[in-house]
């Protein structure tokens, strides 16, 4: 039995995620503003919302949409009486023939590295691009950091004014400035998913799926936007493997469930396979000489993890290669402290506490510095420095499951 | 489209022979690449008059309007068709000057 309500919500749903980020990108084109392009594409989803249940589902959504959005900007700009020679031109565009298809992917490309700008602000960026490529309202923006919804308007609004008034190209990057670029967007994408993946703020769900979700829809796109791009597929791997992983890290009472101790048959099978997909694919071009950078040598990473059906079937001598891999290009000290817990595994936790220990200048006031002594001095027996690197590691910690399960340990030596 | 590109400075040294000669080589590629406006270097804050005549009555006082450990240098004023490229020339700039440049639009 269908169910024509369903039906339109679905089709309403799927063009909302199909088509947003193409509509805005293509009035941005158009008509040169972020700003008339996202209203203009707020109104004509509002449009389909409303005619859609009573006319029918259009054949083209897509098509339906662009013309409806472009009609509501053209709109605007006669009702603002601001014509000047740029909106003349664009209207002449509008009244042109229609873009083919590889264009208008280049087109939300385009979006992608504006609102990814290092011109702008590491919050703005994250802001703009949930806004405007994600198509996410300002409200659920706002909910999603934890920032009163005027100040995110604020934030979004401030960054469009510096877009235009500093004339931020619309365009993908140079050639010289495209690995950086990319790069950008990369951790722009990298820094929302980790927000719903490790969501800070009391009181607070340690675990916001709409965020990951919506990060992996981006880093989807970005990777087929992309195809050739090492990083946009190590990227999308490590947020597959660590989102196959979701809802057996955080137990039924709320508290986190360390990787030795999840429950590998609650692993979501499926973003497993996906992910070592994309890790062999990325194995092979480095067979074939292409260095991995370090999104793909963290996916290799998690793909050694997620390929164990047991933790003692862990191949820690790979996982441990592989940060020694990844130390060459990166020496943060928080990739070494995570190459401990594979140092830990191989030659024990003494040795690995003694490295650990070395990082305590850098790292003191990092909460996973002192839950990984703390684990190590409890293995070594240590229980009373054990506690106190408890207590510290509470104090630190911002994620309400990570919290219960210090405070669990702590309390529970052994 | 112009671009203000300020030289921001915080010790009162002025540019070595060896940064006059690469700034040189750098007015010489604004010129050629058609971006160059004008440039300027500027003498020490202290020398700075402030005069306000908002009252109809000229109050002249001595030193910058800011006190602040960073100080204005110097500046460039370019024409660039959008930011990617006004930042990469405040890139060359900050290299040539060996200072830190900041990129303003103007309206």
């Amino acid at each position: 039995m269908r169910n024509p309500a369903i039906d339109v919500q679905a089709a309403l749903t799927r063009a909302h995620h199909e088509e947003w980020a193409r509509v805005v990108a293509g009035l941005t084109r158009r008509f040169g503003d972020l700003d008339i392009a996202e209203e203009a594409a707020a109104e004509a989803f509002a449009t389909a919302v409303r005619r859609w249940p009573a006319e029918g589902v259009p054949p083209n959504p897509g098509a339906w949409l662009t013309t409806t959005a472009a009609r509501k900007a053209i709109d605007r700009i006669r009702r603002e009486n601001k014509r000047d020679d740029k909106h003349r031109e664009a209207q002449m565009v509008y009244d042109g023939p229609p873009e083919t298809v590889g264009a208008i992917d280049d087109d939300r490309l385009r979006l992608i590295f504006t609102c990814c700008h290092p011109a702008l602000a590491m919050q703005a960026r994250v802001a703009l691009t949930l806004r405007m490529v994600g198509g996410l309202t300002v409200p659920e923006i706002a909910r999603a950091f934890l920032v009163r919804e005027t100040a995110m308007e604020q934030r979004i609004t401030r960054a469009k004014a510096k877009i235009k008034a500093a004339r931020v190209p619309y365009r993908v990057p140079s050639a010289e400035d495209l690995p950086a670029r990319v790069s950008g967007v990369l951790a722009v994408l990298f820094l929302v998913f980790n927000e719903g993946y490790l969501a800070t703020g009391p009181g607070t769900d340690p675990l916001r799926p709409g965020l990951t979700a919506e990060a992996i829809r981006l880093a989807r796109l970005i990777r087929a936007l992309m195809p050739d791009d090492g990083e946009a597929a190590g990227l999308l791997a490590l947020m597959l493997l660590t989102e196959a992983r979701g809802t057996a890290r955080v137990s039924a009472d709320g508290e986190l469930v360390p990787l030795a101790e999840q429950d590998r048959g609650a692993w979501d099978a499926s973003l497993i396979a996906e992910g070592h997909r994309l890790v062999r694919g990325r194995l092979a071009a480095a067979a074939a000489g292409t260095a991995p950078g370090r999104y793909q040598i963290l996916a290799a990473i998690n793909a050694v993890h997620t390929s164990a059906r047991d933790v003692r079937d862990t191949d820690w001598t790979q996982v441990l290669a592989l940060y020694d891999q990844l130390v060459r290009l990166d020496s943060s000290p928080i990739i070494a402290l995570n190459r401990a817990v594979a140092v830990a595994e191989l030659d024990g936790p003494q040795v690995a506490l003694a490295a650990v220990d070395r990082l305590g200048d850098t790292l003191s006031g990092y909460h996973a510095y002192h839950a990984t002594r703390a684990d190590l001095l409890r293995r070594l027996g240590r229980s009373r420095q054990a506690r106190a690197a408890y207590d510290k590691a509470i104090d630190l910690a911002g994620n309400t499951a990570e919290t219960a399960y210090l405070t669990r340990r702590r309390d529970q030596p052994h | 489209m112009r671009y203000l590109m300020s030289v921001v400075h915080d010790r009162p040294t002025l540019a070595t022979p060896a940064e006059q000669a690469a700034i040189d080589v750098f007015n010489d590629r604004l010129h050629t690449g058609g971006h160059w406006v004008f440039a300027g270097g500027l003498a020490a804050p202290e020398t700075a008059t402030v005069v306000d005549n908002r009252d109809g009555e000229a109050l002249v006082t001595d030193g910058p309007f800011l006190e602040s450990k960073e100080y204005l240098a110097g500046f460039w004023i370019i024409e660039a068709p959008d930011l990617d490229v006004a930042l990469r020339l405040a890139a060359d700039g900050s290299r040539a000057c060996n200072r830190k440049v900041e990129v303003r639009p103007f309206l």
